[in-house]
C-alpha cells in the first residue's frame, strides 16, 4: 500500500513538470511563433524582428533546453522517490 | 582536382566507411538485429536518431523551400523540431521501459488484441513505404546531379550500399553507420553556410548572420535589405507571411504530432539501456537536429538575398559560372520573354522570366560563395549520407514489422530465433527491392504522400500510444476505433483535395481553412474524442493491464 501511494505521488509529481514544460513549449511555438507573431514584430533584436525570430530560431532554442530541463528535473526525481534504475 | 574527381573521392570514402561499419557491426542475435543488442550509448543513439530523422528533403530541399516561401518556412522548422519535446517528455522513457522492439509491440500488448496489432503493422509499413521511395529517389538525384550518371544508376548504387548494412547488421549496423552519416552531413551543412555567413554578413556563425548587418553596408540589416529586394519585385515582404494563421497553427501541430508518431524514430529509443538513457538521448537528438534546422533558415535568407541581388534586372550575358552550370542541369531556366536581354524575376507569371528549383538553394551554395572544389564534393557526400541514412532506419521498421510483428507474434509464434533473424534478413532485402522499384518509378503523388505519412502517424500512433501510456482506463475498443477512425477521417480529406478533386484543394472548400497537410492533427482530436468515448461505454481493461501501465511509468523494477 505504501508503495502505491509513493508511486502516485511521483506521478503526480511528474504530471506538473509535464504541464509546466509543456505550457512553455506552447506558449514559444504556437503562442510567439504563430499566434502572436505579428504583433511581437513591432519589437526587434537586433536586425530580426521578434515574431520571425521566434518563429524561425528562438523556438528551437527552447525546445532543446526543455528537454534538458525535463532530463534534469525527472532524474532528480527518480533519486528522491528512490525510482532511479541500479 | 577537378569538382568530379573531388566528389568520386569523398563519396567512395564516406561508402567505404560505411560498408566497414557495416562488417564490424554485424548482428548475431534478433535483438542486436531489432535494436542493435540494447546498449546504444545515449549520445551515439542522439547522433543515429538525428542522422535517422534528416532527410534528403531536409538537407537539399528545406532551406530552398523557406527561401522560396519566406517566414511561413516556420512551419517546417517547428513542426520537425517541436515534435521531440512530445516525444521526449511524453513517449520515449515509458516506451523504453515497456522494454519490447517494435511500436505495434506495444500497441498490441497494451490493447491486449491481435487486431490492435495488425492496424499498427498496417499503419508502420504504409508509412515507412511512402517515405522511404523518396529517401531513394533522393539517392539518385544527388548522384546524377554531382557524379553525372542516370538517375536509375544512382538508386542502384544506393540500393546496394543499404541492401549490404541492412541486411548484414539490422538496427546494430544502421546504428553505427548513422553517427557517422551525421557526422559527415552535419560538417557537410555548415562548411558552406559558414563560408557563405562570412561573405554575405561578415559573421562566422549562421545563425548571428541572420540577424545582423550586410558586410556591403554596415548600417542595413540583412532581413530588411532582403525585405526591401522583394517587395520592389513585387513578392511579399520577406519576413512576413502569407498562409492564414489557422492553417500555420494546424500544419505545425500535424508536423509535430507526427514526428512524435513516427515508428522509424520511436523505435530508435528501444536501443539504449535505461529509461534515463532515453531521456537524455532524446535531449542530444534534438540537439544535433537544431544545430542542422537553425542554420537552415540563415541559409535560405543568404541564398534569397544573393539570387535577388544576383539576378535582378542584370544582363543574360554577365551571370556568373555557376548560374549557367545549374543552367544546364535544368534547376535554373531563362526565358526571355521581352526580349531586352535583361532577366526579370517577378510573381506575375506573363511577366517573369526565371524559373528557379527549390534546391538549388544548397546545392549551388559552394559554387556561389567560391569554395575550393573539394566542398562541393562534400555536399554532395552529405545530402547521399541524410539519404541513406533515413532509407535504412525506414527499411528495418518494415523489416521488423514482418519478421517480428506478423511471423513471430502473430502466425509462428513458436519460431526459432535463428529462423525469425533469417526472415528479419529477407524481409529487409525485399523491402529494400521495393523501395529501389519506387525510386526508379516514382508514384507522381510523392510529395502528397510525405503529408499523408505525418497525417497518418499523428492521427494513429500518436493517440494510441499517448492513451496507452496516460490512461489506465482506456481499452481495446476505444484504442481501435479511434485509430482506424483518425486514421479514416485523415486518408479521406486527403484524397478528397489532393487526389479526387484537386480543383477544390483552396481555402474556400477546405474545412475551416485548414490544409491537407493540416489535418492531420484534426484526425488526432477525432481519434482521442472517438476512443475517450467509446472506452467509457465498453469493458475496463484487465488488472495486469493496468499493472503493465503502473511498471512503465516508473523507471526501476520494483518487487525484484
Amino acid at each position: 500500500m505504501l508503495m502505491k501511494t509513493k508511486a502516485q505521488q511521483y506521478w503526480r509529481q511528474n504530471l506538473i513538470y509535464l504541464a509546466s514544460l509543456l505550457g512553455i513549449w506552447f506558449v514559444v511555438s504556437y503562442g510567439a511563433g504563430i499566434l502572436f507573431v505579428d504583433w511581437l514584430d513591432q519589437f526587434r533584436i537586433g536586425g530580426f524582428k521578434l515574431g520571425f525570430w521566434f518563429a524561425q530560431q528562438g523556438s528551437m532554442y527552447v525546445f532543446v533546453l526543455l528537454i534538458f530541463v525535463y532530463v534534469y528535473l525527472m532524474n532528480r526525481l527518480d533519486r528522491k522517490f528512490e525510482f532511479d534504475e541500479v | 582536382m577537378s569538382i568530379q574527381g573531388w566528389t568520386f573521392l569523398i563519396v567512395g570514402l564516406t561508402f567505404a566507411l560505411y560498408i566497414g561499419i557495416a562488417i564490424w557491426a554485424r548482428a548475431a542475435t534478433t535483438k542486436d538485429f531489432y535494436v542493435a543488442g540494447g546498449g546504444v550509448s545515449p549520445l551515439a543513439n542522439g547522433m543515429a536518431t538525428a542522422a535517422d530523422w534528416m532527410s534528403a528533403a531536409s538537407f537539399i530541399s528545406m532551406a530552398g523551400i523557406i527561401s522560396f516561401i519566406g517566414r511561413d518556412g516556420s512551419v517546417y522548422l517547428m513542426g520537425w523540431t517541436g515534435g521531440y519535446v512530445l516525444l521526449a517528455l511524453l513517449l520515449a522513457p515509458y516506451l523504453r521501459k515497456f522494454g519490447k522492439f517494435t511500436v505495434p509491440d506495444f500497441v498490441g500488448d497494451r490493447y491486449y488484441s491481435t487486431a490492435a496489432r495488425m492496424v499498427a503493422v498496417v499503419c508502420a509499413v504504409f508509412i515507412s513505404f511512402t517515405y522511404v521511395a523518396g529517401q531513394m529517389r533522393g539517392v539518385g538525384i544527388v548522384f546524377s546531379r554531382f557524379l553525372s550518371v542516370e538517375i536509375e544508376t544512382g538508386v542502384f548504387i544506393g540500393m546496394i550500399i543499404v541492401f549490404f548494412y541492412a541486411v548484414l547488421g539490422g538496427m546494430k549496423g544502421i546504428t553505427y553507420t548513422q553517427v557517422a552519416q551525421y557526422c559527415v552531413l552535419i560538417f557537410a551543412y555548415l562548411v558552406p553556410a559558414i563560408f557563405i555567413s562570412m561573405l554575405m554578413t561578415n559573421n562566422i556563425i549562421p545563425q548571428f548572420g541572420f540577424g545582423g548587418t550586410l558586410a556591403s553596408d554596415p548600417n542595413v540589416y540583412l532581413l530588411d535589405h532582403l525585405d526591401g529586394l522583394s517587395t520592389e519585385l513585387g513578392f511579399d515582404a520577406y519576413t512576413d507571411g502569407s498562409k492564414s494563421t489557422i492553417d500555420v497553427f494546424f500544419i505545425t501541430a500535424a508536423l509535430m504530432l507526427g514526428t512524435a508518431g513516427l515508428p522509424h524514430v520511436i523505435v530508435r529509443f528501444f536501443t539504449v539501456k535505461k529509461v534515463r538513457d532515453a531521456r537524455i538521448s532524446a535531449g542530444y537528438a534534438l540537439l544535433f537536429i537544431a544545430i542542422l534546422y537553425t542554420t537552415a533558415p540563415a541559409v535560405a535568407s543568404f541564398a534569397r538575398a544573393n539570387l535577388l541581388e544576383t539576378v535582378d534586372n542584370e544582363s543574360y550575358q554577365e551571370m556568373p559560372e555557376w548560374f549557367s552550370n545549374w543552367e544546364d542541369t535544368g534547376l535554373i531556366g531563362f526565358d526571355d520573354k521581352n526580349s531586352d536581354g535583361l532577366i526579370q524575376y517577378t510573381p506575375d507569371e506573363s511577366t517573369n522570366e526565371l524559373t528557379i528549383d527549390q534546391d538549388i538553394m544548397v546545392l549551388a551554395n559552394p559554387e556561389i560563395a567560391q569554395l575550393p572544389n573539394w566542398v562541393v564534393g562534400l555536399v554532395a557526400a552529405g545530402g547521399l549520407a541524410a539519404a541513406l541514412s533515413t532509407a535504412a532506419g525506414l527499411l528495418l521498421v518494415i523489416s521488423t514489422s514482418v519478421a517480428r510483428d506478423l511471423i513471430r507474434r502473430t502466425f509462428v509464434p513458436d519460431i526459432t530465433q535463428k529462423r525469425e533473424l533469417l526472415f528479419a534478413r529477407i524481409a529487409a532485402g525485399g523491402a529494400v527491392i521495393i523501395a529501389g522499384y519506387f525510386g526508379v518509378n516514382p508514384p507522381g503523388f510523392v510529395a502528397q504522400t510525405v503529408a499523408f505519412a505525418f497525417g497518418l502517424a499523428a492521427a494513429s500512433f500518436f493517440p494510441a500510444i499517448l492513451l496507452g501510456i496516460f490512461s489506465k482506463t482506456m481499452n481495446k475498443e476505444g484504442a481501435i476505433s479511434g485509430m482506424v477512425a483518425g486514421i479514416l477521417f485523415t486518408a479521406a480529406y486527403i484524397i478528397y483535395f489532393t487526389f479526387m478533386n484537386p480543383e477544390f484543394n483552396n481555402a474556400d472548400h477546405w474545412w475551416f481553412g485548414i490544409s491537407p497537410e493540416g489535418i492531420g492533427a484534426l484526425g488526432m482530436v477525432v481519434n482521442l474524442i472517438i476512443a475517450v468515448t467509446v472506452s467509457r461505454f465498453t469493458k475496463n481493461p484487465p488488472l495486469n493491464i493496468r499493472e503493465l501501465i503502473e511498471t512503465i511509468r516508473i523507471p526501476r523494477d520494483l518487487e525484484k
